[in-house]
């Protein structure tokens, strides 16, 4: 039911699949996610929509691999299936005519803001694009996001491609220096740099969404895993989110969440190593 | 004749009179919570029968009047006493499609067997009617293979579309098909069943009992797919306009956990009811070792509250091995809202139950993991709306009491998905459903709904009632068109 039409390794530790999935590439709007089990005694867990294919029938998915669900995922090959797949959950993201927005990716963030970023452009925004990695082979849909996008600007943290440093030093530069008039910024990556860059466009007073990825396990609302504090108030981010004003956001709480169960996590890998791939 | 009759029916009823109550057999206390097993085992045969004779067949029966979707107790009691036990899965079968769920979960002690002649009676008990409905079905799952089942025809082309797999949806789907409709259910999850499958435990309920039940839904030829969120991947204006559904019933229940909204709620080791209780059953979580869902253990746990689903959190917390796991509840033991089996069980198990105490404060460590819980003592005011004395805080009785896990089983609220995704459809004040009460006709034609999405949290009888008496409203409406 739920193929997988393409696994392709992209640089160290990414994957893009391609799974058929045509209920849901109908209904996909950017700012979506799925949820998925590689197998029938998995867990649960929540990726974003990198890409649509409506015609096609199926949807894009970008995965870091980071411990055992996500390393039995990349084991997967074209013409395997997945246990189960649903979706599009989550509230999909604004898109308007803002004017001049910036979309920033960091990491596998690139991954979630590309297809938000193609639908601002689309509805007539300049987007001007800010994307990051740690080094230049980690960067991720580089090209994509280059149409997706006005502009395009790259930073990496040793300076190997683009500017040296974070995606915050390029936002900086077009607020202060270039002095755009930014209406919206979009950032998208690890909590560190969406609390980067929420911090700072607090001070400019310019509104800025984040997606949020605490853990979950339904994704409808049904669990309270996914909680998190906007404004001092619980919300859940499967069904009110994963979208939220970045300024309202608990950061340090979500943070906290999200750790809460690594040392069951890193132990369960290490099993799942031991027993499967002896090293 | 008939004078004979009588005598031997007075003579009869003295005898049956005296014969005392078959409690359930159950595993031992000590050993079962060292396990996920099923605490009652269930009757022998001599046992239903001795039980059966407690009945004294009433000339008014009070016991059908006391369930939800009107048994015809002494009838099926009867043939049990006859040894006729299929018979009596039959005729059960008549009323209820769930009777071995039944059977274990109705709150018997409020409805059937509260109304009962004997147990009326001073220093008498009334008849065990759950356990003799759960002695029947089971019996029929182990010797009548389908027994009673009668299969569904396509005898219509109409096919109709349930919203959820919960017990008011699974029974919706059982009577439709039955009825010769084609019918497909959608369910959000990967696998079926509602709260049966995700909240109440393994022990309380196997799921291998559940299984067998929507087994015979498949096997009716009911076509059911998981994994599909109405609202999302499909609305219900979808399954109407687009996919060619004739009706749909809405069976989404009320599973959005609601919280205490006091400081530190957030904090790790603070859980709601449903996601402590989804992470041990619908993802196995108790079984580390096979699956992959994580969940952690202490040694202390406090739930807050005292229906059935805290009494199904603090147990399974024992069972996952917190050495201390209680109750904290702010108002007292009579105003417990689970089942008195749960509230017996609890206690056989060593659940300490601490009353009149109400959570203000949750307490972390620099992890902003749970430590410590700040409470007050309550004391018993004036009655509420709801009819039950309102507890009200006494001043200066906090206290802070150390804790690895604190989950919150105060209720639910709607989960908005359906609701807010469906034209034309009214919701009351609080989200809900409006919907005709006999016939789950909602304001939008062609779409009924039932369960808990309509009452507000209520119970599994009551949900699979609303899904029967829908279906039949259903069937009303495809033959006439009248809305
Ligand atoms: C809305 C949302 C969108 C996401 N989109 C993407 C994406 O596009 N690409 C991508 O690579 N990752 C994405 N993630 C994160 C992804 O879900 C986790 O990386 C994945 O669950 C890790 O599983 P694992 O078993 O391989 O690793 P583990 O070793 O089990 O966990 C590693 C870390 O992942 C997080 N995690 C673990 N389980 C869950 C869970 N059930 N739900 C959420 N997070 C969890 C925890 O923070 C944990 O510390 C998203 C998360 C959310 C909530
Ligand atoms: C822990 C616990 C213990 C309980 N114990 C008892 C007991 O002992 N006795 C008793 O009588 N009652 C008990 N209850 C109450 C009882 O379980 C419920 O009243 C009953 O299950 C309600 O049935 P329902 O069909 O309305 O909904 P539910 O059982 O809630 O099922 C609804 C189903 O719809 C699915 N769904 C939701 N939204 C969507 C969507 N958008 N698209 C598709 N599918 C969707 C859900 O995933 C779920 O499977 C308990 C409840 C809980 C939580
Ligand atoms: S369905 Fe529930 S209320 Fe009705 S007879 Fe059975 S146990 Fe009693
Ligand atoms: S009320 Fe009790 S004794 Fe009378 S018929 Fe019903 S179960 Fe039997
Ligand atoms: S993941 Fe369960 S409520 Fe959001």
């Amino acid at each position: 039911m739920y193929e997988i039409i393409e696994n392709k390794s992209i640089g160290e530790g990414v994957n893009v699949y391609k799974i058929n999935a045509p209920d849901i590439a109908v209904k996909a709007l950017p700012g979506q996610f799925i949820i998925l089990r590689v197998h029938k005694k998995g867990e649960r867990i929540p990726i974003t929509i990198a890409d649509i294919d409506k015609n096609a029938g199926c949807i894009t998915i970008l995965v870091q691999t980071l411990g055992k669900t996500t390393h039995l995922l990349s084991e997967l090959k074209a013409g395997d299936e997945l246990a189960d797949l649903v979706g599009p959950l989550g509230i999909p993201s604004e898109i308007e005519n803002f004017g001049t927005v910036v979309c920033i990716g960091g990491g596998f963030g690139i991954a979630a803001v590309h297809p938000i970023a193609k639908a601002l452009k689309n509805a007539g925004n300049d987007v001007i694009s800010i994307i990051g990695a740690r080094r230049k082979d980690l960067l991720l849909m580089e090209n994509e996001m280059r149409s997706a996008s006005s502009g395009l600007l790259i930073a990496t943290d040793d300076g190997s491609y683009g500017t040296k440093g974070f995606v915050t030093d390029i936002l900086k530069r077009l607020i202060v220096d270039d002095k755009k008039n930014i209406i919206r910024v979009i950032a998208i990556g690890p909590v560190p740099m969406m609390k980067a860059v929420s911090d700072f466009t607090k001070k400019y007073n310019i509104k800025t969404i984040v997606s949020l990825n605490p853990i979950m396990i339904d994704g409808t609302g049904m669990c309270g895993a996914c909680r998190v504090l906007i404004g001092g108030q619980t919300k859940f981010a499967c069904v009110d989110g994963p979208d939220f004003d970045a300024h309202q956001v608990d950061f340090e709480n979500l943070v906290n969440r999200q750790k809460f169960y690594e040392d069951e996590e890193k132990s369960s890998y290490e099993c799942h190593r031991k027993e499967h791939h002896n090293f | 004749m008939e004078n004979k009759n009588k005598e031997q029916l007075i003579l009869d009823t003295k005898e049956r009179l005296k014969i005392k109550r078959h409690d359930m057999p159950a595993q031992n206390s000590a050993k079962r919570v060292q396990n996920f097993k099923e605490v009652s085992i269930g009757y022998l045969i001599e046992d239903a029968i001795e039980e059966a004779k407690r009945c004294i067949d009433c000339k008014v029966p009070y016991c059908i009047q006391g369930c939800p979707v009107s048994i015809d107790i002494p009838a099926f009691i009867k043939l049990i006493e006859k040894g006729d036990f299929l018979g009596a899965a039959k005729k059960i079968r008549e009323k209820s499609s769930l009777p071995a769920i039944c059977g274990r979960v109705c709150p018997q002690e409020d409805q059937c067997e509260k109304v009962c002649t004997i147990g009326r009676r001073k220093d008498s008990t009334s008849v065990a009617i759950g356990n003799l409905e759960r002695f029947a079905a089971d019996y029929e799952a182990e010797h009548g293979k389908n027994n009673n089942i009668s299969y569904g025809k396509n005898l219509y082309d109409k096919k109709i579309a349930i919203v959820g797999a919960g017990p008011s949806g699974l029974a919706a789907a059982g009577e439709l098909r039955q009825k010769g409709y084609r019918v497909s259910i959608f369910e959000a999850l990967h696998e079926v069943g509602g709260v049966l499958i995700y909240g109440v435990p393994e022990f309380r309920l196997p799921k291998s009992i559940l299984l067998r039940e929507v087994q015979i839904l498949k096997d009716m030829g009911v076509e059911i797919f998981t994994n599909v969120v109405i609202g999302k991947t499909i609305t219900v204006d979808e399954l109407l306009n687009e996919k060619g559904y004739s009706a749909v019933f809405i069976g989404t229940g009320a599973g959005t956990p609601k919280f205490l909204n006091i400081p530190g709620e957030e904090l790790n080791g603070v859980y709601s009811a449903n996601e402590f209780l989804t992470r041990v059953n619908l993802m196995r979580a108790y079984d580390m070792n096979e699956y992959d869902t994580p969940m952690k253990c202490g040694k202390t746990l406090v739930v807050f509250g005292a229906g059935n689903t805290a009494m199904d959190a603090v147990r399974t917390g024992l069972r996952l091995g917190y050495s201390d796991a209680r109750i904290f509840y702010r108002r007292s033991r009579n105003e417990m809202t689970a089942r008195l089996e749960e509230i017996h069980h609890a206690e056989q198990e060593g659940i300490r139950f601490d009353f009149l105490i109400n959570p203000v404060r949750f307490i972390g460590d620099e992890k902003q993991n749970l430590k410590q819980v700040e409470c007050e003592r309550m004391e018993l005011g004036e009655p509420d709306e709801s009819g039950r004395r309102r507890p009200v805080p006494i001043k200066g009785s906090e206290f802070i009491a150390d804790v690895d896990a604190a989950v919150i089983a105060i209720g639910t609220n709607v989960n908005p998905i359906v609701p807010s995704s469906t034209s034309g459809m009214d919701l009351n004040k609080w989200g809900y459903i409006i919907a005709d009460e006999k016939t789950g006709k909602t304001t939008k034609k062609g779409v009924f709904a039932g369960g808990d999405i309509v009452t507000g949290a209520a119970t599994v009888i009551l949900a699979m009632g609303a899904g029967k008496n829908a279906a039949d409203a259903i069937e009303q409406y495809l033959k006439t068109n009248i809305w």
